[in-house]
């Protein structure tokens, strides 16, 4: 890997103003992501800004009922936080379905979701990637696309964000909290927070260069646990989702007041099933809908020429998650 | 076998070693004033270099060098002609690129992270020739290496007149070893002589490559491999990393370490080719096989021509009167394959005994009970008898462990509630084979003993098999027993490949020791109060470290005593033991097995798991019983992935190896395995060796694919004949 310098800092500001300084610079916490990219040579800093000691780390009540996050909390001390787990079953499932336990113990919040992809030619130096090296054209989309995306692709690239925890979030219409290099805060909606790939596929995400997460706000919501997070891999455990489904449901009395969609594994971003979502509002909960609604989450997929399996396992996958949800 | 019985039974001799990292691997070696060497691999997959750029990557601190065809002196072998077959690939040594991520120079520099920051700056340019890489899309220049197989019988009118047939096509992709350690060297030159720690399969091959690249004497150079952290196949041939290492040490007269990374390891060594199997079988209305006619294809490299056979179990494994079998090779721009566990067998077995279950369907007839109508007592081939088979007693074993006789014969017929239940089977066979091999074995004073053998241990415990071996000869315990491994300096024995390494080298190692003790008594009779003195060597008891006349207790001597009178301090025998050719011509050797399978299947989701597996093996003698416990098993887990998860997975159009990591590479994970229950049927055997012991590294794996995909059809009506059988293939 290049060489580069690394600075430890104790207070948000001077992380960010570190960073801002140096296009080159990144945030390091868990680096259970950034360090494999630096020894593939895939990503080059400088410099690294060792934030893994800032005070984020808490997980408390917000004033509204909901959970706020901290962005270094662990993945696996957020999955295991008796608050998430009685409030939010859905995230601490999510995040039990990725990675390995030694992974999670590493890797934090915000780290969960700056994660870059998976896709095989953003890997390897030796194969075209515009992600990684604009302009140079996708491999993936005219190669090996198993993996690849089959909603909001672009012909500039297909690949898919590999998060659990996001599809998760995703569904929870989560909101991210971010410290700007000025000190200044701004809040990102989660489903603005990650981007379709468009011509700037190089970009994952909204933040601009020195932004720093600082938390992650989980609104409170009525799911109670009529929520369920069904992950379908290549083997029992340690693999990336092939299609992942956030599911969430609220009932009253057999009626279905709104229900939510995440599913990963499927786009440049968690990708939110909307028109499924809002055709299951208000109506009466029956196997019957759930499955219309696993239809309509699929209308739109645009498979490429390895993954049409996707649109079908994604299909059931939602049924499935669904019905689990609502536990019919 | 039950955890009860096995838990009396002698543990691995290197266990604490290796699980307190005391056990020294090929990577962890140094010399002083040691360089690392970096590989830099070509980004196409044909063609040649134009040019390569050092400049950037030499200013950068800590390069010594970078070493390239460019400025490394020639080799000693000679220089091929450019479409002379075979035309062996020695790295760095000319300007063509034969395969993708070839290595095409090494950066050497101080340090491990100073080599690889260079190498990325490394700059190299190409003549691109176009390649092909889809065995699909090189059918049509197949052929047979070598001479093709005369039919037996008449195949093809036997299967246009059967009223039961079945014919199919089954598709296995690369696959590649993916062991733990990755493949690594350190070469040191000094005065004229070589010394390498390398990772291999194969001491003196080693010895014998760096002897003919280099132009020196076999004396001149020692290898040392004395653990190895899996191999499977993937070090049976040296890896460019042995002969760059070396290259670069005799240039910089450094020493020179190379370990590969995971994401260059898939081109350190070949793979399990990508095959193409197509099968016709046929039975008579009684489920008597009638014909079979196998022909497979695989891929090699522009090359070389490796062959694995393939199709040589249709021959064998059933009476079978009218057989036919083809096996081609096709033209790659991929390097050589390369045998992996169970190699030619485990492809072969995966496309006849899944047609085979496919029969069994048409014939409304329990596959179970296909294969025992079908069970050949003799060779059917040469009508030879087999030196030992006990397959019979393998599938009743097996069967009554299993539950068989409760399965019901519908597809879709058996549930466990939302999960489909499948059961399947398949047979397995894996010959028996010894050679030449040599062990010396060192009664110490101290009554210690010493046994050395310059064969390897790849994993499957060679190091406690081969005490366990000394420590019965010679009536000493195991705790007594020093046995070594892994240098040329040590008795030559065969590379450690075919499970073969129990058979040759544990022959050696017991009759070394029965020359020992031979040794051990003349120094006795030296005195001329010994009692054993005019006593025949079959009346001697050699046990706890002593020896006395059989039912005369009170002439036993301790080792220690006898070497305390004697003038030498110790007794050392080197001894070469030699297979009985003549004797074992008159046989088929080969051990059996009959593999159980119970999957459930979430069909919806594609979701399959292996909940339960029976192996039932017959092997001869089973020497070290948690050892073999542990390969069976091993194979089992193996065949898991090989079933349901392994696949490389290559970019025709760029001809480059696209998952070459742990992440894009499946094998199981303790998750993905269920009950694995192992059953070793006795079998005597006094022809396959002086131990009666056959291999069983490869034997536990070559069912279990075939197996899975008929409790796959068994459970879901699916007959997937393409492995591996991921949720896209069932959704």
């Amino acid at each position: 890997m290049r060489p580069f310098a690394f600075k430890r800092v104790s207070a948000p500001a001077d992380a960010a103003k570190l960073v801002a300084a140096n296009r080159n610079a990144r945030f390091i916490a868990g680096g259970t992501n950034l360090i494999d990219l630096m020894k593939e040579n895939v990503d080059r800093p400088d410099e690294l800004v060792d934030i893994s000691r800032l005070e984020l780390t808490a997980i408390r009540r917000t004033l509204d009922g909901g959970v706020s996050i901290g962005a270094l909390a662990k993945n696996s001390d957020t999955a295991n936080n008796p608050l998430v787990r009685s409030q939010f079953p859905l995230l601490t499932q999510a995040i039990l379905s990725g990675a390995s336990p030694q992974i999670r113990n590493m890797a934090t919040n915000g780290g969960n979701l700056l994660q870059r992809t998976r896709c095989a030619y953003f890997y390897d130096l030796g194969t075209k990637c515009n992600k990684r090296q604009p302009g140079s054209g996708c491999g993936a989309k005219d190669g090996l696309n198993r993996y690849s995306a089959v909603f909001g692709w672009s012909d500039s690239c297909v690949a898919v964000h590999p998060s659990d925890m996001c599809v998760a979030l995703a569904a929870l219409d989560a909101v991210v909290n971010v410290r700007q290099p000025d000190g200044k805060e701004r809040k990102i909606r989660f489903a603005e927070f990650h981007r379709l790939p468009g011509d700037l596929p190089e970009l994952d995400n909204t933040l601009s260069h020195g932004e720093l997460i600082t938390s992650i706000d989980i609104p409170k919501s009525n799911f109670g646990q009529n929520t369920y997070y069904l992950k379908i891999r290549d083997r029992a455990s340690y693999a990336f989702a092939l299609v992942s489904v956030a599911a969430a449901v609220e009932l009253d009395k057999g009626v279905i007041k709104q229900a939510r969609i995440a599913l990963g594994g499927v786009a440049h971003k968690p990708w939110r099933c909307t028109e499924a979502e809002r055709f299951l509002a208000g109506k009466k909960l029956d196997a019957a809908v759930l499955k219309q609604a696993a239809e309509l989450a699929v209308k739109d997929a645009k498979p490429l020429s390895d993954n049409g399996y996707k649109v079908r396992l994604t299909q059931r996958s939602v049924e499935r998650a669904l019905r689990r949800a609502a536990k019919i | 076998m039950m955890q009860d019985d096995l838990r009396r039974q002698p543990s691995r001799v290197d266990g604490r070693a290796k699980v307190t990292g005391k056990a020294t691997y090929i990577a962890e070696f140094r010399f002083p004033n040691m360089a690392y060497g970096y590989l830099v691999q070509s980004t196409i997959a044909k063609g040649k270099i134009r040019d390569i750029e050092t400049a950037e990557a030499e200013k950068q601190p800590g390069v010594i060098k970078v070493l390239s065809h460019k400025n490394l002196p020639k080799l000693a072998v000679p220089t091929p002609a450019p479409d002379a077959i075979p035309r062996p690939f020695y790295a760095l040594t000319s300007d063509e690129i034969r395969f993708n991520a070839q290595p095409i120079a090494v950066v050497v520099a101080e340090t491990f992270e100073e080599a690889r920051y260079a190498a990325s700056l490394v700059k190299v340019t190409y003549d691109q020739a176009p390649h092909a890489t889809d065995l699909r899309s090189v059918l049509g220049s197949a052929f047979v290496p070598g001479r093709e197989q005369p039919d037996r019988g008449t195949p093809e009118n036997a299967f246009a007149a059967a009223e039961f047939k079945v014919e199919a096509e089954y598709y296995i992709p690369i696959e590649h070893h993916n062991a733990m350690e990755p493949h690594a060297t350190v070469a040191n030159w000094d005065d004229g002589k070589l010394t390498v720690y390398d990772k291999t399969q194969g001491i003196q091959g080693t010895t014998g490559y760096l002897a003919t690249a280099f132009g020196i004497d076999r004396a001149n150079i020692r290898v040392l491999s004395p653990f190895v952290g899996g191999a499977f196949g993937a070090a049976l041939r040296p890896g460019p990393n042995l002969i760059v290492a070396a290259m670069a040490s005799r240039e910089l007269k450094r020493p020179v370490k190379i370990v590969y990374s995971r994401r260059q390891l898939a081109t350190a060594h070949g793979y399990r080719p990508e095959s193409i199997q197509n099968i016709k079988v046929s039975a008579d209305k009684d489920g008597k096989l009638t014909s079979i006619i196998h022909q497979a294809v695989h891929n090699t490299s522009a090359y070389e021509n490796f062959s694995e056979g393939l199709v040589g179990v249709s021959r064998g494994l059933y009476a079978c009167p009218n057989v036919r079998t083809v096996a081609k090779i096709a033209r790659t721009d991929l390097q050589t394959p390369l045998w992996m566990r169970s190699p030619g067998v485990v492809s072969g077995i995966f496309a006849l005994e899944s047609a085979l279950d496919e029969l069994s369907y048409k014939l409304k007839l329990d596959p179970l009970e296909l294969r025992l109508r079908n069970y050949a007592d003799t060779d059917p081939e040469t009508g030879r008898p087999f030196s030992s088979k006990e397959l019979r007693e393998c599938y009743r074993q097996g069967a009554e462990r299993f539950g068989w006789s409760k399965r019901s014969p519908e597809p879709r017929s058996m549930r466990d509630g939302k999960y489909l239940v499948g059961w399947g089977l398949a047979t397995g066979t894996w010959p028996a084979s010894q050679a030449p091999a040599s062990a010396r074995v060192i009664l110490n004073a101290d009554g210690t003993a010493r046994v050395e053998s310059g064969t390897t241990d790849i994993g499957p415990g060679t190091y406690t098999t081969m005490t366990i071996i000394a420590s019965e000869v010679l009536g000493l315990p195991i705790e007594k027993i020093t046995f070594v491994l892994g240098d040329s300096d040590m008795p030559p024995t065969p590379g450690q490949g075919g499970s073969t390494t129990t058979s040759s080298v544990g022959t050696a190692v017991k009759e070394a020791s029965e020359l020992a003790l031979k040794a051990l008594i003349d120094a006795a009779n030296a005195k001329e109060d010994s009692p054993f003195r005019g006593v025949a060597f079959d009346q001697l008891v050699f046990e706890k470290g002593s020896v006395a006349v059989k039912g005369r207790p009170e002439t036993r001597r301790s080792f220690q005593d006898i070497l305390k009178g004697h003038s030498e301090s110790s007794v050392s025998v080197l001894h070469r033991s030699t297979p009985d050719a003549a004797e074992r011509g008159k046989y088929v050797i080969a051990s059996h097995g009959a593999q159980f399978v119970e999957v459930k299947v979430d069909e919806e989701i594609g979701q399959v798991r292996v909940t339960r597996v029976v192996q039932g093996t017959a092997a001869g003698r089973i020497i070290n019983p948690k050892g073999a416990h542990s390969q069976e098993m091993g194979g089992v887990v193996w065949g898991v992935g090989m079933g349901l998860m392994e696949h490389t997975e290559v970019d025709h159009k760029l001809g480059r190896i696209m998952n070459p990591n742990l992440a894009g590479y499946h094998v199981p994970v303790n998750a993905d395995i269920g009950v694995i229950e192992t059953i070793f049927v006795p079998e005597e055997d006094k022809i396959v060796n002086p131990l009666g012991a056959k291999g069983l590294g490869e034997l536990g794996l070559v069912g279990i694919p075939a197996a899975i995909a008929n409790a796959i059809y068994h459970a879901t009506g699916k007959r997937i004949r393409s492995l591996p059988i991921t949720p896209d293939k069932l959704v």
